[in-house]
């Protein structure tokens, strides 16, 4: 089994759906000849050719749009996005448009469309290339909306992502591109959406998380292990729609819960997170259920950027609080 | 020294001569008379019958769908009196596996294609069951999003063109509608992928009230075509025969693999911007309106199909009976159709019900039959 960095990951799962199904086309701008400015599509238009993956004039809302009108001629499109905090350009294509196309018509037509792309701090974007906008997509009604976390997941839930008859948003934390490796099987395999992954399990807190907060959250149960507490990493991998049997499960088990997300606190995943176990698990709660996020403010390019982001010491923290409550 | 100026790139001479060339094309004068012979597109009699018959139809229409409105028993209403020749006419230069992209004022041409009538009705009241097209109608429902449909188009043409079909991808919105950023992109793309669209705008003088000179300082819209490579044509949108022919080649172009035009059909609404509450009286005044009211469409395709022994009083009177029967008859089944449900909506939402939809699904189910 081959070593892979997420990005790779990412470009198998293009080259197997590429493979599998001729409806497959892959689009965006740079993602041609140039392989995407991070290289997920690598050698791609020269394995499929320029009618399968080819490179679009520089306009997202043209992109979104471009999508919509293939998926009505029966295509398959897995549009690229360059960076999500473009994604203000194309939200009418993506919010107004594919998310409503099966209530604009009846039920009658669908836009299986996956649109990729990357986002996510840590990796001295300029402004509006990091952003997590993920909680602008989970509100809209008709979106699936995923984050893997890992070399592995990515590949897997990109093939169920693009299989998948509903429009997806398939967010790729540029920080976890080439931060690490994993096994990752040659053959295809999928992970289902809207199914979270118990990453590490715990009898005294729940931590529920998703992207690059994962590996932090991670550092911080271990961190918290060495004091004695059992802590169990909840990745969400979608989070639109949630996982909520499993986050459920585990807070019942642990009575006490804590959600981290890279993005500003406000009106957030995690907030919709915290308001599902309160509607659902109160009575099993001893602590308040807390959440680590970023402050809320736009994302803090390059400068203050390390501050900003949350890491495993702010979790440790937060964790401790709950677990003391 | 300096050099002549002669020499130089002059780029106010430049746009004048550009804005020039964009002269509007007519066949059909108001007086009813072929002014540009050689452009005549010779339909046959029966073609000629049948475009009159089915402007005739959609003015019918119009008018009852007004009345309706006024009544209560339609909802969302976007008149069209006054732009048959822009939306019939061009939609007769189609074939049934063309693919039109409506604006909200585009029912007609939906209508012409195949939508039932009882359809664009309960579309009107916003029931869903409006939006159901029939297998094999290659239309989307009006799009409310100005200009979004644009775009759309130009990636159904895409995908024809990957598909290999002889078929194109239309589009319809105003002059309004061609100062968005999805119009440009729509236009451009198409061009870049010499895509089979064809991008039509009514340049109907208002969108709702700002007139035309406040969208654009272009002398034309037709000119935008320049910038996206692809042609233009400024074409007299009161003339059914010259929409008609610009439409049509239009298609061949595009068919032939020579990519999109952009179509300005020049026109007017005779109603108001839709039945919502706009008052036209506040940005027009009626000597505008009756100046248009000579182009009319009707009146001067009428006029040369008399002059050719192939239209009547009684044709005419025939063809309005027909409709309003027709009209009568459909508004009847849309009353029929069961009231729009909660559930419903939340039944489309996805193709599997995540969680919170089966919750909210059971709540609903629990409301509704109560």
């Amino acid at each position: 089994m081959a070593q892979l960095t997420m990005i790779q990951a990412i470009t198998e799962a293009l080259k197997t759906e590429l493979k599998n199904d001729e409806n497959v086309l892959v689009f965006g701008e740079d993602v041609g000849n140039n392989g995407g400015v991070f290289r997920a599509t690598e050698g791609l238009q020269k394995e499929f050719g320029e009618d399968r993956v080819f490179d679009t004039p520089l306009a997202e809302s043209g992109i979104g749009g471009l999508a919509i009108g293939l998926a009505l001629q029966g295509y398959r499109p897995v549009p690229e996005i360059q960076f999500f905090g473009f994604v203000f350009e194309v939200m009418d294509s993506i919010s107004g448009q594919m998310a409503r196309m099966r209530y604009r018509s009846g039920g009658s037509q669908h836009a299986p469309v996956t649109i990729r792309s990357p986002f996510g701090g840590g990796v001295h974007t300029p402004e509006m290339h990091a952003d997590s906008l993920e909680g602008l997509m989970a509100a809209s009604p008709g979106l699936k909306v995923v984050i893997p976390s890992n070399p592995y997941d990515a590949k897997g839930l990109l093939l169920s992502a693009i299989r998948d008859n509903d429009p997806v948003i398939f967010l790729e934390h540029m920080k976890l591109y080439r931060s690490f490796r994993q096994e990752v099987p040659e053959e295809e395999y999928t992970i289902p959406l809207g199914k979270a992954d118990v990453k590490r399990e715990g009898t005294d807190l729940s931590i529920i998380t998703y992207g690059a907060m994962v590996q932090e959250s991670i550092k911080a149960a271990e961190e918290l292990e060495k004091e004695n507490y059992s802590v169990e990493v909840i990745d969400l991998r979608t989070i639109q729609p949630l996982d909520i049997e499993t986050i459920i499960a585990s807070v019942e088990k642990t009575g006490r819960a804590m959600v981290v997300q890279e993005a500003q606190k406000q009106a957030g995943i995690a907030a919709n997170v915290v308001a599902e176990i309160t509607d659902r698990a109160i009575l099993s709660l001893d602590a308040p259920v807390l959440r680590v996020t970023a402050p809320d403010t736009v994302f803090a390019f390059s400068q203050a950027e390390e501050v900003w982001l949350p890491n495993a010491k702010d979790i440790v923290e937060t964790a401790k609080k709950v677990l003391t409550f | 020294m300096a050099a002549k100026k002669s020499q130089q790139f002059d780029p106010v001479k430049t746009l004048a001569e550009i804005e020039e060339k964009f002269e509007m094309f007519q066949i059909l004068n108001e007086e009813g008379e072929i002014v540009n012979e050689e452009a005549n597109p010779n339909l046959s009699d029966e073609d000629l019958q049948e475009l009159m018959r089915r402007m005739v139809y959609t003015r019918i229409l119009d008018q009852r769908s007004i009345s309706l409105n006024r009544q209560g028993r339609l909802g969302f209403y976007a008149p069209t009196a006054g732009q048959e020749a822009s939306q019939i006419a061009s939609h007769f230069a189609l074939k049934k596996e063309d693919f039109i992209l409506p604006g909200y004022r585009d029912v007609p041409q939906l209508i012409w294609h195949g939508w039932p009538l009882e359809q664009a009705f309960l579309f009107s009241r916003g029931h869903f069951m409006g939006n159901q097209m029939p297998e094999g109608l290659n239309v989307l429902p009006p799009q409310i999003i100005i200009g979004a449909q644009y775009i759309q188009a130009t990636g159904v043409a895409l995908g024809m063109q990957k598909r290999k079909k002889d078929a194109v991808a239309i589009t319809y919105t105003g002059e309004g509608g061609s100062s968005q950023g999805d119009f440009y992109e729509g236009i451009n793309f198409a061009g870049s992928f010499r895509a089979p669209a064809i991008f039509i705008v009514q340049n109907n003088q208002y969108a709702i009230s700002t007139p035309r000179e406040v969208q654009t300082a272009a002398k034309t819209v037709a000119q935008k075509a320049v910038a996206a490579g692809i042609p233009g044509i400024f074409v007299d949108g009161m003339d059914p025969l010259a929409v008609y022919a610009v439409t049509r080649d239009a298609r061949e172009r595009a068919i032939k693999g020579d990519g999109p035009t952009l179509i300005e059909t020049f026109c007017y609404r005779y109603g108001p911007h839709t039945m919502a509450g706009d008052d036209p009286t506040r940005y027009r005044t009626s000597d505008i309106d009756s100046e248009w009211e000579k182009k009319d469409p009707l009146v001067r395709f009428r006029k040369y199909l008399e002059s050719k022994n192939l239209w009547s009083e009684e044709k005419e009177n025939e063809v309005m009976e027909q409709a309003k029967e027709e009209i009568k008859a459909a508004i009847k089944k849309a009353d029929a159709a069961p009231k729009q449900k909660v559930t419903d909506l939340l039944g489309i939402m996805y193709e599997e019900m995540p969680f919170n939809v089966k919750e909210q699904m059971d709540i609903y189910k629990a409301k509704e039959s109560k």
